[in-house]
């Protein structure tokens, strides 16, 4: 990775262009608009040529680190490898140049597709139907909890408009929550880091829409009293959601349809391999149980007794999401790796998942400060060094880590320990890497004792060092025209 | 045998089981109960080689139809330069994740940092976030920005001539959120101004939300909006088009608030409707109310220019249930393609594509009204999209245009045909279009 400093403005030289466009047959241009209605200010658009933009963005990308750069423990995001024949197949002119508004007999290949990815998430998750309209998993959060909401509403059951989400939840899942309307009450976790029955109960009456659950939970824990949690909520009248952010160790070994949750979401750009893409275009698929089949949101793809696929509306459905159909591109990759996997391949995602994280956390736990003992599922959180005499913290761990070519772990999440190192290795690593990782694990240990203002003052090989965040924040500039005019 | 994404072989596995202490793998998930470990087979194919997803791919690609497209409704087949898939598609922006850490993101944050000073360029708003995930979500969430920026206000005023998608996404929104939405008419094809100023009468107005180029194509006359909102503290808030901001006045100019939309215009593949990429920009008074990513300046310790993700303190992962918007994960990939389809066009290029656009659709228009076919709706200024009024029942031209390979005439809400030209169609295209046209009887 290389420093580069360069803004697209700053390579601005005015006559240079980098596109080139056919001679107007047209007798008419905009010219003649009122105006009035016409732009009077310059749009501020850079003047660049071809060369030059692609040596600028090609530049920007050398100081980036990605999943095909190293290996990436970011827990809860499950960074797994992203196969690149989902990127050709995605690409194809049979489906990019497609009109969302075409009428379904042209677009069969495409709902078919959507369909069969469908049905694919349906069986692997247990449950009865999917959209895959949602954007993101926050996305798939907010349409889950918009059909607990209309199950509610369409019951006349009007006052359930309360939600229960554990101290370890992931933040959107509160935030979700807010965002359809609903109070949070949280349920406090066990000293063990699952959810805490005895705090649960009391909690369960005619107000509670349902339960916000992950499982495994944020701590890599899997909820062993599911079924007992199950059916306390169902016995109050409430549902319960299951944020699909941590589903990849569960492939191969076990649904949340048979844990008894009601509604899901799935996160295709963690469990399923689509590219994280910076931070989007991901995909946030929503499971239903039978029974909510008629709440998911329009407009949804059926398929009739001939075989035929349909676009429809359903007139009890929550609502509508999306623009269109979702983010189609990221459902195709998605698909491509599930058919790529097949039912065999796919039992194996969750055990290897669960075997890495496992294998890293018995490897580093002399040095690193595990908070609860035990078997952890696709991920597990540390809380800090063990030797916490020498003021080294996580971030310090993580930073010294960009060092040795590792992106860091997920830090300070979940919130439950001051110094929380959370890592998820996936099943796409290899036991080598797996161990590069771990012996460079331990160096940092060592180096926190031996020299600390080495890892205090890291990282000290990356394109930057550490950034000045506050003044970022209390004085914000946001824009080129602002940095421009400071200089 | 192996998976070609999944490493471990069997002596690996038991290798990692050793060290663990475990004996076969299948006491790693001794903790999951019995009555819920999934033995069944999954209800899915077996797993196919590369070749058989290339003809997979291909097989259901084979049953689409590619069309010659007159439409637009939100989704426009604009040209883009063939070096922005290959720039976007390197590993090092498409396999990387949020840039939690920026020291080894600066690629990520760096072109976040340009899309935002090129958003606010287009729309003449002083701040942009990173992305939001398309158009109809963008408005959501605006409206939501507006009610917390006005505090007691409660009610959001949405005009009716607005895109279907957008109303109804908001609807939703607003539904399980508690917000009162009311819809402005239309009156001549653009929002009913003495309408407009009626329902501001009742001052617990937080926003309104006008499109400046509107589903009819028209683009709309703000002239005195901006005033009669502010007067009763409201605000302005803008659906734009980002590619007609070349030509057309700003949302900064006709003196709004807040602006979103659909980037989509601005090259993206029509790829059935996503990932397109929505946008949220607005005046710097609002900036902490701002939904999702935002990038700001700043230096690292050795004084080196630098960016980084900032004002977190607005966001879910901080804020929780206190937080205004959920949004996390946004389409930040797409924010990078269009960021480099307009360093590509610059001022000029999409100046060009305005007016391609803008002289393709006013030339059919004018000979589609010469056809006798068709009469006119509106007598307004538009861009690149109209509507008439077809003597033939819609459903019919729009079925005999698709006969002939063109997605054309799609019919409105109130049974109007519309259309739309982009700088993509040629006069051939324009003729094939009239030819079927010709061959319909009235």
């Amino acid at each position: 990775m290389k420093y580069y400093d360069k803004l697209i403005f700053e390579w601005s030289h005015e006559g240079r262009r980098g596109y080139s466009l056919p001679a107007t047959p047209w007798s008419n241009t905009t010219d003649e608009l009122p105006a009035r209605l016409k732009r009077n200010t310059d749009t501020g658009l850079p003047e660049v040529s071809e060369p030059d933009v692609v040596r600028h963005y090609t530049n920007l990308s050398n100081m980036n680190f990605g999943v095909d750069t190293g290996f990436y423990p970011l827990g809860s995001c499950t960074m797994k490898y992203n196969p690149k024949i989902n990127e050709e197949v995605a690409a194809l002119p049979s489906f990019t140049s497609l009109h969302p508004l075409q009428p379904a007999e042209t677009v069969q290949g495409a709902l078919q597709l959507y369909y069969e990815l469908n049905r694919a998430l349906a069986s692997l998750t247990g449950m009865a139907e999917c959209t895959i309209n949602p954007f993101a998993g926050a996305h798939g959060e907010l349409t889950g909890l918009m059909v607990m909401r209309q199950y509610h509403m369409k019951r006349g059951d009007l006052k359930r408009t309360r939600i229960i989400v554990p101290d370890s939840a992931h933040g959107t899942n509160p935030a979700s929550a807010a965002v359809c309307g609903l109070e949070v009450v949280e349920v406090k976790s066990t000293p063990q880091g699952t959810i805490d029955l005895n705090s649960l109960r009391p909690l369960l009456d005619d107000t509670i829409a349902g339960i916000m659950m992950t499982n495994p939970n944020t701590l890599g824990l899997f909820e062993t009293e599911i079924c007992e949690i199950a059916s306390l909520v169902h016995e109050c009248g409430g549902l319960l959601y299951y944020d699909g952010a941590n589903m990849n160790p569960l492939l191969g070994v076990c649904r949340p349809g048979d844990m008894g949750f009601d509604i899901i979401h799935l996160n295709l750009h963690k469990t399923f391999s689509t590219p994280h893409g910076g931070g989007g275009p991901g995909a946030g698929a929503v499971g239903v149980a039978a029974h909510l089949t008629d709440y998911l949101p329009n407009p949804r793809v059926m398929r009739n007794e001939e075989g035929v696929f349909t676009v429809c509306d359903h007139e009890d459905a929550a609502g509508q999401i999306s623009g269109f159909l979702g983010n189609f591109g990221v459902a195709m990759r998605a698909y491509a790796y599930i058919r790529s996997l097949g039912r065999e391949y796919i039992r194996q995602v969750g055990p290897l998942a669960i075997l890495g994280a496992n294998y890293i956390k018995e490897s580093l736990k002399d040095c690193y400060k595990l908070p609860i003992p035990g078997l952890c599922k696709h991920e597990f959180v540390f809380d800090g060094l063990i030797n916490k005499e020498t003021g080294v913290t996580t971030l310090d761990v993580a930073k010294r880590l960009l060092d040795y070519g590792y992106h860091s772990p997920t830090i300070y999440f979940p919130l439950l320990f001051h110094q929380s190192i959370m890592i998820e290795p996936t099943e796409t690593e290899s036991p080598e890497t797996i161990d590069r990782f771990i012996e460079v694990m331990r160096l940092i240990a060592d180096e926190a004792t031996t020299e600390p203002e080495l890892v205090k003052t890291a990282p000290h090989n990356t394109p930057i060092r550490r950034l000045d965040e506050t003044t970022a924040a209390k004085h914000p500039v946001l824009r080129y025209a602002e940095l421009s005019s400071e200089n | 045998m192996n998976h070609p994404y999944i490493p471990h072989t069997e002596a690996d596995i038991q290798r990692m089981l050793d060290r663990i202490g475990l004996k076969t793998i299948d006491e790693l998930y001794a903790d999951v109960p019995e009555s819920v470990v999934f033995k069944k087979e999954y209800d899915l194919p077996p797993s196919l080689s590369e070749t058989e997803i290339r003809r997979l791919f291909n097989e259901l690609g084979a049953k689409n139809r590619r069309l010659t497209i007159f439409a637009g409704n939100g989704a426009y087949d604009h040209y883009a330069p063939s070096v922005i898939p290959y720039l976007i598609e390197r590993s090092e922006f498409i396999t990387a994740y949020t840039p939690y850490q920026p020291e080894v993101a600066q690629g990520t944050l760096r072109y976040i940092f340009e899309y935002q000073s090129l958003i606010c360029e287009l729309t003449g708003m002083e701040c942009s976030n990173a992305s939001m995930y398309d158009g109809p979500t963008a408005a959501a969430e605006s409206m939501f920005m507006a009610l917390a920026a006005t505090k007691k206000k409660t009610r959001v005023l949405i005009s009716e001539t607005l895109l279907p998608q957008v109303r109804k996404v908001m609807h939703t929104y607003a539904k399980y959120r508690g917000v009162t939405l009311d819809t402005i008419p239309a009156t001549d094809g653009t929002t009913d101004l003495a309408a407009l100023q009626a329902e501001l009468e009742t001052d617990n107005v937080a926003a309104v939300l006008i499109p400046s180029v509107n589903r009819y194509g028209i683009i709309e006359d703000c002239t005195g909006i901006a005033e009669m909102v502010h007067a009763r503290k409201g605000l302005l808030m803008m659906y734009a088009d980002p590619s007609a901001l070349a030509v057309i006045r700003t949302p900064g100019e006709w003196g709004a608030d807040i602006v979103c939309g659909e980037a989509q215009s601005l090259g993206l593949p029509l790829h059935f409707g996503g990932p397109y990429l929505g946008f949220l920009a607005c005046r710097k008074e609002w900036v902490r109310k701002l939904p999702g990513r935002v990038v700001g300046a700043t230096t690292d310790t050795d004084g080196k220019r630098a960016f980084v993700l900032t004002l977190q303190a607005r966001e879910q992962h901080i804020r929780r249930e206190k937080a205004n918007s959920n949004i996390c994960s946004n389409q930040s990939l797409m924010a990078l393609y269009v960021t480099i389809y307009l360093s590509l066009m610059g001022k000029q290029g999409l100046k060009e594509v305005n007016d391609l656009s803008y002289g393709g659709a006013h030339h059919l228009y004018d000979r589609l009204l010469e056809t006798g076919l068709f009469e006119p709706v509106f007598s307004r200024p538009f861009l690149k999209e109209f509507v008439l009024k077809s003597k033939l029942p819609a459903e019919n031209v729009h079925h005999a245009l698709l006969d002939a390979g063109i997605l054309g005439a799609i019919p409105t809400e109130e049974g109007y045909v519309s259309f739309c030209v982009t700088e993509q169609r040629t006069p051939e295209d324009i003729d094939r279009l009239l030819a079927v046209i010709k061959t319909l009887k009235p």
